[in-house]
């Protein structure tokens, strides 16, 4: 492997992307999160619903900062590593983005400002207005990117310029793609997971703690609903985004399913090693019929495998299939946290569940670890195009030197762990400390009295009224 | 409508936008700028204060500059930003650091604060320098090919540059300054005002000497402006001699308005200070959106790609504005003594 400015230039953005949507995938499910805490407090009048709104708005704000950082990186990078890319489709997706900037991203980072430094300055109604239009903002934000990457992955209404470029024939077409109302719906899905994920592993360790008890239940609840309801509908999202997937990148669905040979009764493998050199799955054990019944709905059609494309058309199959497992295996993760929490709801034994908590702590970065995978999978699969079958990646890059790239992809890493680790230690030591609670301090904490965590708690539950 | 006016018509919305980055995150990188000379922890909380609603706004119009340039100009994006690879990316480095600071300077125990501290202001001043320094290489112009950068990676690293980059970073600290006067009271206030009067001697410096410095840059610039080095042509001169004349007069406003205490004014006159340099340089390099390689209308993406997008932002601009005036307006009191935090 030779390290040349494409290769470098690939590292970057990968690595840069995804330390990107790590924040995205929480923010947008959190700022709506928001939105219904904040509801919730201005028709119940209830204080839990203020409590958990004041707390989540914290670790919205650390959050909502690192995705708008390493957001505008990722709008440069288009032109500094992939500027032969950039003139090329700059005509087809590039309204697509000024559309996102102009309907989004003002909308976000103006009323975030309100939502965050107006609390105690504006009315009540208005700054409830700046959450949910925060909160739409990441959506239609979500929108526009999506509709761009959907386009580069199953492009159409478009064709070529005299000089070579190319040039959109039907906007709607370019937005509507095939593919993105799938992308759209099951990344949307992801973000909400994320956050459910987050919120009740965040809410059962404050339950297994004895910290801000009432605070803590309700959002428990909340999140375990949304689990229970959300993840299994985001497994059929999964399977139509395969379909399409199916459809128009075959190539693609074969490496996540590490299928070599075209034929009928195609099998779901659970485990396998796959192997692009002897072009083939060691040790693979699945279920036969299962993969072709899947992806076109009868066991006995015939389905194409890795054989039907030449060697430079197939993407890398193993991080392909492993990335597609990863997200798949944490997607019944949380449909099984899900119907276990249902589970004791219904037996009454969801507060006293410890176990049950204990689970929830664990599984908490899950939504993380499923968008990161998902989207490896998405993107590595698509390889060697970066416009299906229209630009190969390889011819997108841009005339810069190796060390230019090698220099910058150095200087990112470091910058991001440090933004990163310094990020993430706030976040959780604003979990560990946990909601502010209009009860009482519990008499019998672990902590001896007077520690500092028990003072943080007593000075937090006296400062706001 | 024509293609060609179309271009232009983007080419006037992208200039705009980039104005209104400097005007605008000019003034919250600028009071990072100032964070070193602030007496105290308590006072850069204060200073922070000042723009902290309204930073992530700003720095939208940096990320509607770039994506505006993508989307309207495509090739000239794919020119200009490879030629200034490296300047580019230290600025979105600093970037991160001071966008991050914002909320981790709160969160941080002793010594995380201070570090924090540190790479807000950092950040600021680096950010500013690598604008100056981007700005520069543009002016200089870029060595472009068939659409293609050819340069090296090191072409935009001049003398000029560097003057340009100085004279930027001190342009910023004025509009900082100018802000902190209109936001503050009390020590602060008085402080930002002496500030304002020591930058508006500099930077009056400064932009005499980039003015003088990009004369030199191409002789097609010495023409427009009817100077040569050793002649002027009054016939052409003549026209563009009221900008000098309003610079001048600016610098002197801003003097006297910090002088007098006025609040509002000085903040004022440091925008329409950066306006007179920016038409100035809107003179030196028109037609030029790669300068003296592409026109608009070379780099522009097709008609419906352009028709498409000023149907979008005919609408959106004008609400932008609005609400973004609006939160302006919500937040306009001085920051009170007691800074605070949500
Ligand atoms: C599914 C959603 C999604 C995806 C795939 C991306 N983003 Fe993002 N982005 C958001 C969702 C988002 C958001 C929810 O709107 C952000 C996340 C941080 C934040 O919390 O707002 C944001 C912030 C954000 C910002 C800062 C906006 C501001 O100043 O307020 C920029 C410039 C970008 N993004 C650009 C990009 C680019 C060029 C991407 C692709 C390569 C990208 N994002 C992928
Ligand atoms: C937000 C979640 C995303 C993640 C985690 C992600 C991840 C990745 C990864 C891992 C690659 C590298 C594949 C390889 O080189 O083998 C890649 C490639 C690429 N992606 Fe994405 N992607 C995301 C979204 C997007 C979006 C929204 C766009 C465009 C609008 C995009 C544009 C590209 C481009 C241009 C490449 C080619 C460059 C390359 O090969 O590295 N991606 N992405
Ligand atoms: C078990 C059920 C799931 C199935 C069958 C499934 C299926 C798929 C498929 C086929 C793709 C590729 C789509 C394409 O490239 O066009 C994909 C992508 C993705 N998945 Fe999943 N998925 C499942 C669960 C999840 C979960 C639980 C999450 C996150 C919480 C998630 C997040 C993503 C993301 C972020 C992408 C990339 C964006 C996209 O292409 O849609 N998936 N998924």
């Amino acid at each position: 492997m030779e390290f040349d400015a494409l290769l470098l230039s690939r590292l970057q953005f990968a690595f840069t992307i995804g330390f990107h949507i790590i924040f995205p995938a929480f923010t947008i499910g959190l700022a709506s999160f928001l939105a219904v805490l904040e509801g919730l407090w201005l028709t119940t009048k209830k204080p839990v619903f203020r409590n958990l709104y004041l707390f989540w708005v914290k670790i919205f704000a650390l959050s909502f900062g690192m995705g708008v950082v390493s957001g505008v990186v990722m709008s440069y990078q288009f032109g500094t590593n992939w500027s032969v890319f950039s003139a090329q489709v700059g005509s087809v997706i590039g309204p697509l983005l000024g559309y996102e900037v102009l309907t989004a991203f003002f909308l976000e980072a103006s009323f975030l400002g309100i939502m965050l430094f107006g609390w105690k300055k504006v009315g009540e109604k208005l700054h409830f207005f700046s959450t949910c239009t925060v909160a739409v903002g990441t959506l239609i934000s979500a929108f526009w990117i999506l509709a761009a990457n959907s386009w580069m992955q199953t492009p159409q209404g478009f064709a070529h310029a005299a000089d070579g470029t190319m040039i959109a024939t039907d906007f709607a077409q370019v937005i509507f793609n095939p593919s993105l109302p799938s992308r759209f719906a099951h990344m949307v899905l992801a973000a909400f997971l994320t956050t459910a994920m987050v919120v009740a592993g965040a809410s059962a360790f404050a339950l297994l703690t004895k910290k801000a008890i009432a605070e803590s239940r309700t959002a428990l609840r909340m999140s375990v609903l949304m689990m229970a309801l959300v993840a299994p509908l985001q497994v059929v999202v999964g399977h139509e985004s395969g379909v399409v997937a199916h459809e128009y990148q075959p190539a693609k669905v074969a490496a996540m399913e590490g299928w070599w040979e075209t034929k009928a009764q195609q099998p779901t493998l659970l485990f396998g090693w796959p192997d692009q050199d002897a072009e083939t799955t060691h040790a693979a054990i699945g279920i036969p019929g299962m993969g072709s019944w899947i992806v076109a709905g009868d066991a006995d059609a015939v389905v194409k495998g890795l054989d039907a494309f030449a060697p430079e058309d197939r993407p890398p199959v193993w991080i392909t299939f492993w990335a597609f497992r990863v997200m798949v295996g944490m997607g019944f993760l949380m449909v099984g946290l899900g119907l276990w929490g249902a589970a004791v709801w219904l037996l009454k034994r969801l507060d006293t569940a410890t176990l049950y908590h204990r689970a929830l702590v664990l599984a908490a970065p899950a939504g993380f670890i499923a968008v990161l995978a998902g989207w490896i999978s998405a993107e590595v699969g698509r390889q060697p195009w970066v416009v299906y079958g229209v630009l190969r990646t390889a011819d997108a890059v841009s005339p810069v030197p190796a060390g230019s790239v090698a220099t910058s992809l150095i200087f990112f890493m470091v910058v991001y762990a440090i933004v990163f680790s310094a990020g993430a230690l706030y976040i959780l030591r604003l979990i560990s400390k946990g909601p502010d609670t209009d009860e009482d301090p519990p008499k019998q904490t672990s902590e001896p009295p007077g520690s500092p965590l028990g003072t943080g708690v007593k000075s937090a539950a006296t400062k706001e009224g | 409508m024509l293609g060609s006016d179309l271009a232009t018509i983007w080419a006037f919305l992208i200039a705009t936008a980039v104005f209104l980055y400097a005007a605008l995150d000019g003034f919250d990188l600028g009071v990072g700028i100032l964070f070193p000379f602030a007496k105290d922890r308590h006072e850069r909380d204060q200073m922070q204060a000042a723009i902290a609603p309204v930073w992530d706004g700003n720095e939208t119009w940096l990320v509607l500059g770039g994506g505006g340039l993508f989307a309207a100009f495509p090739k000239a994006y794919g020119a200009l930003m490879p030629a200034f690879y490296l300047p580019i990316f230290l600025m979105l480095l600093a970037l991160i650091f001071r966008g991050v600071a914002f909320e981790f300077r709160h969160h941080g125990r002793k010594s995380g604060k201070k570090w924090w501290t540190v790479a807000f202001s950092a950040g600021s001043i680096v950010a500013a320098a690598a604008q100056g320094m981007v700005l520069g290489a543009f002016i200089q112009g870029v060595n472009v090919v068939d659409g293609e950068f050819v340069g090296g990676p090191l072409d935009w690293l001049t003398p000029f540059t560097l003057l340009v980059s100085a004279a930027l970073v001190a342009g910023y600290a004025l509009l900082g300054a100018a802000w902190l006067v209109y936001k503050t009271q009390g020590e602060l206030f008085e402080r930002a005002r002496a500030w304002v009067k020591q930058l508006a001697l500099i930077v009056a410096l400064a932009m005499g000497a980039v003015s003088l410095g990009t004369l030199g840059v191409d002789p097609r610039v010495t023409y427009r402006w009817g100077l040569t080095m050793t002649s002027i042509d009054w016939g052409t001169f003549i026209y563009v001699a009221p900008l000098p004349i309003a610079a001048g007069t600016l610098c002197f406003l801003l003097w006297r308005g910090a002088d007098l205490r006025q609040h509002l004014q000085p903040y004022l006159y440091s925008v329409l200070l950066f306006l007179v340099g920016y038409i100035g340089l809107a003179i030196s390099l028109w037609p030029y959106i790669v300068p003296f390689a592409m026109t608009p209308a070379e780099a522009a993406a097709a008609d419906n790609a352009l028709a498409l997008l000023l149907w979008g932002a005919i609408p959106m601009l004008p609400i932008i504005l609005g609400y973004t005036a609006y939160v302006y307006w919500l937040f306009r009191a001085k920051v009170s003594d007691e800074a605070t935090y949500h």
